[in-house]
Parts: structure tokens; C-alpha cells; sequence
């Protein structure tokens, strides 16, 4: 019989005090990568300065921060070359520039919204803004005479009836082209895709010769919501096909495994699954709408007056009233269209809002 | 224990035929897909129509003449035209590289939370109307622009597209030649096409192969090496899909166009000189007070920029769909 031996005894190491370990920053920049960014911006900052306007007499803002850039990216260079081989340097130059790039886009975007409401702000102080309509008041008036409410107002009956039309058409076709299929449905697919990016005015001017010339339609809000429509049914159509898409497959064989109808899987299963993303879908195409300007430049006329009334009368909307008051070129009916920009811009961040909370709903389900 | 003699195994009957309400459903489904494309393909069908007329009172003359005055029955859309084009060249340009190094910004180098929120900043920035972008050009870009407007035509003026007629050295610089122009227009209509294209390319940089990736960064690739090598060229239908994309949009803009350029009916290549036109600003502007047959000439505009976009936006799709993978994403 063999006998097993017993392993030797471990000698008891003396471990050194253990040092408090914490886990690394990954990516986060050394304190020499620290300083080689910042000492090139404080020396390219310096150098155009000078250069700029004193050596090479040159002028605008744009223009220095353009040669700005290009001096960082030259200096930028140049130090971090010393100490570093060449991948790194063009991917820390890389890093740069796709920061800068992400913040001139931001910056645009971010002035563009600052902007609007600092301008709007005279108008937006007033509450008669809201509360009157603009008849009677002439463009010249002051702040404190007149307000947006007609605008306001038939911004949202015309994109109320737009979406009545388009919701159920928009989705209708989605289903159509994701689950029922067939011969027909990828001419569909390729018109509708290529129908998302159809010129607003030229759904707008469709609806001006059929409705208006040729079967004397009254320039109304009716008139404006079908052209609205028009070009909101693709884009539901679209976004909504590829919500469908990422419906698991699987949920619909289970629930054709257990004997449900199609119908019954798309009514019960696909669309209730999908629901985030239809609405998604749904608010990208009202943003779209709510935001259109030659649509109803051709088809609602624009009135002064309060309307409830679609069908029959011109109806004023928010991008048309802008339009009308920029081209009078009076600075009150200038503020007052920055205010009624300012409106529009709070509706679009709206819902916005509501996207934001209806993908949170995805995220977590 | 008794054992029961099983039933004799029967195949069982399968029919292809369908359930009386699916029968109704898909009927109905098909019915209103076909409904629009009715609707949409009318659209164009219409247009081509409408402008038959025109074409036969014009001929080729139509496609060849720069001035649109019709009291004088001189009427043509080279002039627009070339406007057109003008103005959605200068927004691609600007904006192509701005949405791909955004697009490739938000997928490979933002930080991760930060993602979602950018994500939705491009949405937002798709979502804002044209018209505060137009709003937003004149009154705070185009007095900034103009400055780099006369700066590129006192340096790059021996180019012809550069040239401005007027004196970069004088005294008082005439900013009014520099105003209204082609290119402040096309800067302006990029703030709308850059979110357009940063969608598509960011979607499909999202896509890129998550094991070739990996595979670049174990071989020691930096991150833009990866992008460089992987992410970009498996990305290339995207790019070049968002980008047309964008400049289908571009081609049809109207109301951002229509606050900053001033109406000029002569072809020009000097972008950033006052003065040009644009099929859709022309179709906007003059619409109210025309005629019969003068509505029939601005339709026969349309129908051009109709064919354009409609062109560029199916081979933008059909680019687009190819680098696309998988109908569906399963369990």
C-alpha cells in the first residue's frame, strides 16, 4: 500500500502591509496628458491672439476661432510628439477634435434655443400674448396690444387633426409592411421610404391645386392638417416599422403556438410590445408637424383673428405667424415672432420630455 | 395496472387557409398600405401631370432659361436650379463632417452616460423647425458668417466661386454684398441636415461588429485606429446613405431659405455673393399670385425637385437597407 505524504508544511510568508488598492480610472488623462492639453491651448490661445488681429490683420470671431484651432492642432502636435510615438498622437489630435466638433454642434443647437427665448423674452412677459389674438393690431404696436392665442390655438387643431388621420394610417401601414407582407408591401416600403424625406412644400402645394384650385376648398386648418398628414404618415410608417422590428420574434411563434390568430397576435402581442417605440414614433412625426412652415404657408392662409373653426376660414398657426411677422420686418412684430417661436420651441421640448420618459419605460421593461 | 391501447396516431390536418378575422385584418392592412401609396405615389404622379402643359409651351427652353418673368413669358429654372444645388453643396459640405465625427463622437468616444443624452440632443436638434433655424441664420449666424464670407473672397477670391464683386480693402466693407448669399443659406440649412445624417451614421457605427472591434483594440489598436479600420469601413453604406439623405433634405428646404436668401434670377457660381433662388422659395414665394398657367410652370418646378429628391432619397434608402442586418432580433 502506498502511503500518502503529507503535503510539506507552507512556510507563513510575511506579507507586506497590504496597500489600500482602488480600482484604476480607465481613460481617464495622466497628469503629464493634463498638462500637454492645456499648455498647447494656453500657448495657440496666446500665439492668435497676437497674430490674429495685430500681425495679420484679420477680424471676426469666427475667423479666430477657426485659426484658433488650427494653431492648437499644429502646437498639440508638435508637444505631444516628443514624448509620444505617432498613434498616439493622431488619436489624442483625433480626441480633440471630435470634442470640439460635438461641442460646435451642441454650441450651435444650444444658441439657437438660448437665443430664441432671449429674444422672445419682451413678448413672453406679457400675458396678453397668450390670451389675445392679433386682430386689429397692427404690426407696429406695442408688446402690451395683441398676442399669439389664434396661432396658439390653431396650431393645435391642425396638428390634432393631422395626427387623427395619420396615427391610424401611419401604423396601419407599418403593420402592413413588418407583419403582414406580401407582393405589395416592399413597392410600399420603398415609396413610404422615400416619401419621409418629401419636400413639406411640395405635399403643401398637392393640397393647394387639389383641395383649393381645383375643388374650391376654402384655404382652411382642414386643408393644412391633410397636407400635414401627408407628410406625417410616412415618417409614423417608417419609425413605427422599426419598432416592430425589434418585437422578438419569438413573443410572436409563442403566441401563434398557442393557437392565436394573427390578428390576435399583432392586436394582443406586437403592438403592445411595441408600444414605446409607436410612440416614439408617433411624437417624432407630431415635432415634425408642429414645426412645418410651407405646408401652411400654402394651405391655411393666415388670419389675424381667433378660429376654432377648421374648415371653411384661414386659420393662423404658430411657424406661419413667425413667417408673417418676420416679413413686415417691424422690430415689435419681431420680438413677438421670437415669442411665437419661443411657444413652438416649448411644445417641441414637450414632447420631448414625453420621449424621454416613454423610452425610460422601454428601457426598464 | 392495466395499460390502455393508445389511439392510433392520425396525422392531423393542416390548412393554409386563414382564420375568417385574419382574412379581414390582412385585407384590411393591405387595403390601407395600398391607400398610401396611392395617396404618395399621386403626388408625383400628379405633378408630372400638371406640368405637361408647360413643358409642351416651353419645350426645352424650360431647363435652359435663368429669369422667371412671366408677364414677359420668359420662364425657366436654370437659375433655381442652380441655387439649389448651391445651397444644398454648401450645407453637405459643412455638415458632412460635422455629423460623422457628432455621429462617431456619441458612439465610440463619449462617455457612456452621457450617450442617451446626446442621442436625444440629435432628436431634439432633427425636431426644431425649420423656421427658428431660419430665425436663428439671420439674426445671430449671418452677421458672423458674413465676416468669414469676406475674409474666404479677399483670400480665396481668385477662385471663381469665392469672388465676390465688391472691394474686400475698402475703407467700410459693403456687408451688404455679402449678406443674403447662398452660403449663408446652405450654413443655416446644415444646422438641419446634421442631425439628419448623424442619426443614420450613428446608428450603424452602434452596429459595428462588437468581436472586430475588440479584436482591433487586442492587437493593440488605439481608438481611432479601431474606428479607422473597423468601425468606418463596415459603416461605409451608412455614411454614405445618411449623407444623401441629408441632401435630399437640403434640396427641398423652404422656410430657412426663404427668410435669408434674397430672390436673384441669375445663375451665378459665386456663393457668397447676395442673391439666389431656390426651387422651393420660388414655389413658396410666388405661388399666391400666379395664374393658371403660371401655377402650372411652378408646378413643373416642383416636379424637378420632386424627381431630384425622390432619386437621391431612394438610393439613400436602398444604400442604407444593404448595410442593414436581420428582419428580426430574437429572444
Amino acid at each position: 500500500m502506498t502511503t500518502i505524504e503529507a503535503p510539506p508544511p507552507v512556510k507563513e510568508r510575511t506579507k507586506p502591509a497590504p496597500t489600500p488598492r482602488r480600482p484604476r480610472r480607465v481613460r481617464a488623462l495622466t497628469g503629464e496628458e493634463w498638462l500637454s492639453l492645456v499648455g498647447s491651448a494656453l500657448a495657440s490661445l496666446a500665439l492668435v491672439t497676437i497674430g490674429y488681429e495685430h500681425i495679420l490683420d484679420f477680424s471676426g470671431t469666427l475667423g479666430f476661432l477657426i485659426c484658433l484651432y488650427l494653431t492648437f492642432m499644429v502646437v498639440y502636435a508638435v508637444v505631444l510628439s516628443v514624448s509620444t510615438p505617432r498613434p498616439i498622437v493622431v488619436e489624442r489630435l483625433v480626441t480633440v477634435t471630435l470634442w470640439l466638433a460635438a461641442a460646435v454642434v451642441l454650441f450651435a443647437l444650444g444658441t439657437t434655443l438660448v437665443y430664441t427665448f432671449l429674444k422672445g423674452w419682451g413678448a413672453l412677459v406679457h400675458t396678453n400674448f397668450f390670451t389675445h389674438d392679433m386682430s386689429g393690431v397692427a404690426p407696429t404696436a406695442p408688446l402690451t396690444q395683441g398676442g399669439i392665442f389664434h396661432a396658439i390655438v390653431g396650431t393645435v387643431i391642425e396638428v390634432g387633426i393631422a395626427v387623427v388621420i395619420s396615427v391610424p394610417l401611419g401604423i396601419a401601414t407599418a403593420v402592413y409592411m413588418m407583419e403582414v407582407g406580401g407582393k405589395g408591401s416592399r413597392l410600399v416600403r420603398t415609396v413610404v421610404e422615400s416619401m419621409t424625406a418629401l419636400p413639406e412644400i411640395l405635399a403643401g402645394l398637392f393640397v393647394y391645386v387639389v383641395l383649393i384650385v381645383e375643388f374650391g376648398m376654402a384655404k382652411s386648418g382642414l386643408a393644412a392638417s391633410i397636407a400635414m398628414a401627408v407628410t406625417m404618415v410616412p415618417i409614423i410608417a417608417r419609425a413605427g416599422e422599426v419598432a416592430l422590428r425589434v418585437v422578438p420574434g419569438g413573443l410572436r411563434e409563442a403566441s401563434q403556438a398557442l393557437g392565436a390568430t394573427h390578428w390576435k397576435t399583432v392586436w394582443k402581442i406586437v403592438l403592445p410590445s411595441a408600444r414605446a417605440g409607436l410612440g416614439t414614433a408617433v411624437i417624432l412625426a407630431i415635432a415634425r408637424g408642429i414645426g412645418e412652415t410651407a405646408v401652411v404657408l400654402i394651405t391655411s392662409g393666415a388670419s389675424s383673428f381667433l378660429t376654432f373653426n377648421p374648415t371653411g376660414v384661414p386659420m393662423n398657426s404658430l411657424p406661419l405667424y413667425i413667417y408673417t411677422a418676420y416679413t413686415t420686418h417691424e422690430s415689435n412684430a419681431i420680438t413677438r415672432a421670437f415669442g411665437a417661436a419661443s411657444v413652438l420651441l416649448i411644445m417641441v421640448l414637450g414632447l420631448f420630455v414625453v420621449m424621454r420618459v416613454l423610452l425610460r419605460e422601454r428601457k426598464s421593461r | 395496472m392495466t395499460i390502455t391501447a393508445r389511439p392510433p396516431a392520425v396525422p392531423r390536418q393542416t390548412t393554409a387557409q386563414l382564420q375568417p378575422s385574419d382574412r379581414i385584418f390582412h385585407w384590411g392592412a393591405r387595403t390601407i398600405g395600398m391607400l398610401v401609396l396611392c395617396v404618395t405615389g399621386a403626388i408625383g404622379l400628379f405633378l408630372g401631370y400638371q406640368s405637361i402643359p408647360t413643358l409642351r409651351h416651353y419645350g426645352l427652353s424650360f431647363f435652359t432659361t435663368a429669369t422667371w418673368q412671366p408677364e414677359l413669358d420668359k420662364i425657366g429654372i436654370a437659375a433655381v436650379l442652380v441655387g439649389t444645388v448651391e445651397v444644398a453643396l454648401v450645407a453637405l459640405v459643412v455638415s458632412f463632417p460635422l455629423a460623422l465625427m457628432f455621429a462617431l463622437f456619441i458612439s465610440h468616444y463619449a462617455p457612456r452616460r452621457m450617450k442617451s443624452w446626446l442621442v436625444t440632443m440629435v432628436d431634439l436638434m432633427a425636431a426644431v423647425p425649420s423656421i427658428i433655424y431660419g430665425l436663428w441664420g439671420f439674426f445671430l449666424l449671418q452677421p458672423q458668417a458674413i465676416n468669414l464670407a469676406r475674409w474666404m473672397s479677399e483670400y480665396l477670391g481668385f477662385i471663381p466661386i469665392f469672388h465676390v464683386d465688391s472691394d474686400p480693402g475698402a475703407a467700410v466693407w459693403q456687408q451688404s454684398r455679402y449678406t443674403s448669399s447662398a452660403f449663408v443659406a446652405g450654413l443655416t440649412v446644415a444646422m438641419m441636415t446634421i442631425p439628419l445624417a448623424c442619426a443614420v451614421m450613428r446608428a450603424v457605427f452602434d452596429q459595428a461588429p462588437i468581436g472586430e472591434r475588440e479584436a482591433a483594440t487586442a492587437l493593440g489598436g488605439t481608438r481611432f485606429g479601431v474606428a479607422r479600420t473597423v468601425v468606418l469601413p463596415f459603416a461605409k453604406g451608412g455614411i454614405i446613405g445618411g449623407t444623401m439623405l441629408a441632401l435630399g433634405r437640403a434640396l427641398g428646404e423652404t422656410a430657412a431659405v426663404l427668410i435669408i436668401v434674397s430672390p436673384d434670377f441669375i445663375i451665378k457660381d459665386r456663393i457668397l455673393e447676395a442673391g439666389t433662388q431656390t426651387t422651393s422659395a420660388l414655389i413658396a414665394s410666388n405661388f399666391g399670385n400666379a395664374t393658371k398657367s403660371q401655377l402650372s410652370a411652378l408646378l413643373t418646378a416642383g416636379f424637378v425637385l420632386f424627381l431630384i429628391t425622390i432619386v437621391v432619397n431612394m438610393v439613400a434608402a436602398t444604400v442604407i437597407r444593404r448595410s442593414r442586418s436581420g428582419a428580426t432580433s430574437d429572444i
